[in-house]
C-alpha cells in the first residue's frame, strides 16, 4: 500500500495540474460570437452607403443598400425569392450529400491504397485546381441544360476537395495510435472504425466544409452559364435575368442572397461541427 | 486478477544460440532451473535485424535469453540503440523475431508508452471501455462499471467523463495503466513510461506501479534509461549492450518492496549498475 501522505501529493498534483474547464454562459457567448459579425456587417454596409451618398456612380451602377433592401422585397413579393433560394439550397444539399458519400469512399481508398494513391492523388489535386465553372460547357454539351448538367458540375467540384480532405486527415494519424489499436486487439475493421476513423476526423471535417463551398460555388457557375425554363428557378438565374434585365439593384439582391446562404450553412453546420471535433480532441481553445 | 497459466504462444524455433558472453553479476536465481518455473516471458536465442536499404542487414537485437517468471517484475536498461523498444515490440507482437522464440504466458502482453497515447476523441473513461470492447466484453453497461473499477484503481474515481486533454501528464499515465490493466493480460510491458514526468509526479507513479503490480499479480518488463529508476522498482534489472543489443549483465535486487529512490541500498546498486553501462557505452567510443 502506499503511505497516506503519497496519496495526498497525488490528490494535489492532480488538483494542482489538471486544467479545468472553462464554462460560459449563454449570454456571454451570444456577446462574444454574435456580435462581432453582426458590427462587421454594420460597417460593410456603412461603408457602402457612404460610397453611395458620395455619388460617384449613378444610382443604376451603384445602387443603395436600401433601394437594393426595397427591390428585395419587390422581388419577394413577385414570388421570386423563396423558390430561387428554395430550388438552389436543395440542389445544393442533393449534390454535396452525393459527393460526401462517393469522396469518403475515394478517399479512403486513395489514403489507404498505395498504387491508388500514387496513380490518382495528382489527378485529384489537379482537379481540385481546376475551377468548376470549367466543366459548365461540357458538361451542357454532355447532358444538356438539365438538372443533371448541374449536378456534375457540383460534383466535380466538390468531391475532390471531400476525398483530399480525408487523405489529409489520414496522414495525419500519429502511428502511435495504430501501433496502440493493434496491441489493444483492434484489427482490420475495427482498427479502420474505432481509431483510423476517429483519429482522420478533423481533416475529414475541414474536407466536408471546403466541399461544401465547393459546391455551392460550382452550383451558382452552372446555374448563371445553363439557363433553361425547364430548369426552373435558382439564384443563379435570378442573377442571370437581372444582367439580362439591366438590373443593378436586383443583382445586388441576388449576390446577397447567394452569400447569405453560404454563411448560413456554414454557421449552422460546419462551424458547430468543427468546433465540436476540434474540442472534443483539445485542439481548440474554450473561447473559439 | 490472477494470471492465465503460461502458454507457449510461440513462434518459429530456431537452436537456442548458447551465449557465452552473457555476464551474471550475480547470477539471477541460483539453483533454479528455469525450465520448471512459471514464466509470464521467455525469450530464447531472440534476434531481430532490419534491412537497410543498399547495406547488409543491421542486427539490433542478437541472442537474447530472458525469462520474466510469473508476477515477476524485471527492468531493461541500456543506452540508446540497444534495441530496448524493439525488444517490447517483439514481445508485445507488434514486430516479428529474425531469429529465436517468443514466449508470452495467455498469449498476449498489454504495452504501454513513453507518451500515454491515449485517443483524444475519447474521455478518460471511454478509453479504459474501448481496449475492454476490444477484449470482448460485452453489454455496455458492464463495460461501463470495469471502466469505473479500474479507474478507482488507479485514484482517478470521477475521472470517467473528463477529456483526455484536461488531465495532467501523471493522470493520463494512470489512465493508460489502467487501460493497459483493462487488457487484462498476465504480462505488462512499459516503454518509458515516466521518462516525460516531473520528480514528483514519477515519485508517486512509482508506488502506485509497485502497488498495482503486488495487487494484481501480473509480470512487469519495465524499460528505462534510469538506472535509479530500474533498480528502485525492478526485483530484476537487466543490462542490454548497444549494437546489437546483447544481455551484458543481470543483478537482482536484494532490497524489500517499498523501496524509495533515495535510499541508500538502492543508490549502491544503482551507482554499481550504472558503473558497468558507462563501460559499455565507453566501448563505442574506443571502436
Amino acid at each position: 500500500m502506499a503511505a497516506p501522505d503519497t496519496v495526498l501529493v497525488e490528490a494535489g498534483l492532480d488538483a494542482l495540474e489538471a486544467r479545468p474547464r472553462a464554462q460560459r454562459g449563454l449570454p456571454v457567448r451570444l456577446r462574444e460570437h454574435g456580435l462581432p459579425p453582426l458590427l462587421g456587417l454594420a460597417l460593410v454596409l456603412a461603408v457602402w452607403q457612404a460610397v453611395w451618398a458620395a455619388g460617384i456612380e449613378p444610382d443604376w451602377v451603384l445602387p443603395s443598400p436600401v433601394e437594393v433592401g426595397e427591390s428585395l422585397v419587390g422581388a419577394a413579393n413577385h414570388g421570386q425569392v423563396w423558390p430561387s433560394v428554395g430550388q438552389s439550397v436543395l440542389r445544393g444539399v442533393l449534390g454535396f450529400a452525393v459527393s460526401v458519400a462517393a469522396g469518403t469512399v475515394l478517399g479512403l481508398l486513395v489514403g489507404r491504397l498505395r498504387p491508388l494513391r500514387l496513380a490518382v492523388g495528382p489527378v485529384l489535386a489537379g482537379l481540385q485546381n481546376l475551377p468548376s465553372v470549367a466543366w459548365v460547357p461540357p458538361a451542357v454539351m454532355f447532358f444538356g441544360v438539365t438538372p443533371a448538367a448541374l449536378y456534375s458540375v457540383v460534383l466535380l467540384g466538390a468531391i475532390p476537395s471531400i476525398a483530399l480532405g480525408l487523405v489529409s486527415g489520414l496522414d495525419q494519424v500519429p502511428p502511435l495510435f495504430l501501433l496502440v489499436g493493434r496491441n489493444l486487439g483492434a484489427r482490420r475493421l475495427a482498427s479502420v472504425r474505432h481509431v483510423l476513423l476517429p483519429a482522420a476526423l478533423a481533416g475529414y471535417v475541414a474536407g466536408l466544409k471546403q466541399g461544401w463551398a465547393f459546391a455551392w460555388r460550382s452550383l451558382m457557375a452552372a446555374e448563371i452559364i445553363a439557363v433553361s425554363p425547364a430548369l426552373g428557378p435558382g439564384l443563379g438565374r435570378l442573377l442571370k435575368q437581372a444582367q439580362d434585365a439591366g438590373d443593378m439593384r436586383l443583382a445586388f439582391c441576388a449576390i446577397a442572397l447567394i452569400l447569405v446562404v453560404g454563411i448560413v450553412v456554414n454557421m449552422l453546420v460546419f462551424t458547430p461541427l468543427e468546433r465540436r471535433v476540434l474540442r472534443a480532441r483539445g485542439l481548440a481553445t474554450p473561447t473559439r | 486478477m490472477s494470471p492465465p497459466p503460461p502458454t507457449a504462444a510461440g513462434l518459429p524455433a530456431t537452436p537456442p544460440a548458447p551465449a557465452p558472453h552473457l555476464l551474471s553479476d550475480p547470477p539471477s536465481d541460483p539453483g533454479r532451473d528455469p525450465g520448471s518455473e512459471p514464466h509470464a516471458v521467455r525469450l530464447t536465442g531472440l534476434g531481430k535485424s532490419f534491412a537497410r536499404p543498399g547495406s547488409a542487414e543491421t542486427p539490433v537485437l542478437e541472442g537474447i535469453d530472458l525469462t520474466v517468471p510469473a508476477g515477476g517484475f524485471t527492468c531493461l536498461i541500456g543506452a540508446s540503440g540497444c534495441g530496448k523498444s524493439t525488444l517490447l515490440h517483439l514481445i508485445a507482437g507488434l514486430a516479428e523475431p529474425s531469429t529465436g522464440t517468443v514466449e508470452v504466458a495467455g498469449g498476449h502482453a498489454a504495452l504501454m508508452f513513453q507518451e500515454a497515447a491515449l485517443f483524444p476523441w475519447l474521455s478518460a473513461g471511454r478509453n479504459i471501455e474501448l481496449a475492454l470492447r476490444l477484449r470482448g466484453l460485452r453489454g455496455r453497461a458492464e463495460r461501463r462499471a470495469e471502466a469505473e473499477r479500474l479507474l478507482t484503481l488507479v485514484r482517478l474515481d470521477g475521472a470517467h467523463s473528463r477529456p483526455v486533454h484536461e488531465l495532467s501528464g501523471g493522470m493520463r499515465q494512470r489512465v493508460a495503466l489502467a487501460r493497459a490493466l483493462a487488457q487484462q493480460s498476465s504480462v505488462l510491458l512499459m516503454d518509458e513510461p515516466f521518462a516525460a514526468l516531473d520528480a514528483i509526479t514519477r515519485d508517486v507513479l512509482h508506488e502506485e506501479l509497485v502497488r498495482l503490480w503486488e495487487q494484481t499479480g501480473c509480470a512487469v518488463v519495465f524499460v528505462t534509461h534510469n538506472v535509479r529508476e530500474a533498480v528502485r522498482l525492478g526485483r530484476e534489472v537487466v543490462l542490454l549492450s548497444s549494437r546489437p543489443g546483447r544481455i551484458a549483465g543481470r543483478w537482482t535486487v536484494p532490497v524489500p518492496q517499498p523501496r524509495r529512490i533515495e535510499d541508500a541500498e538502492v543508490a549502491g546498486l544503482a551507482a554499481k549498475i550504472t558503473e558497468r553501462l558507462r563501460e559499455e557505452i565507453s566501448r563505442h567510443g574506443r571502436a
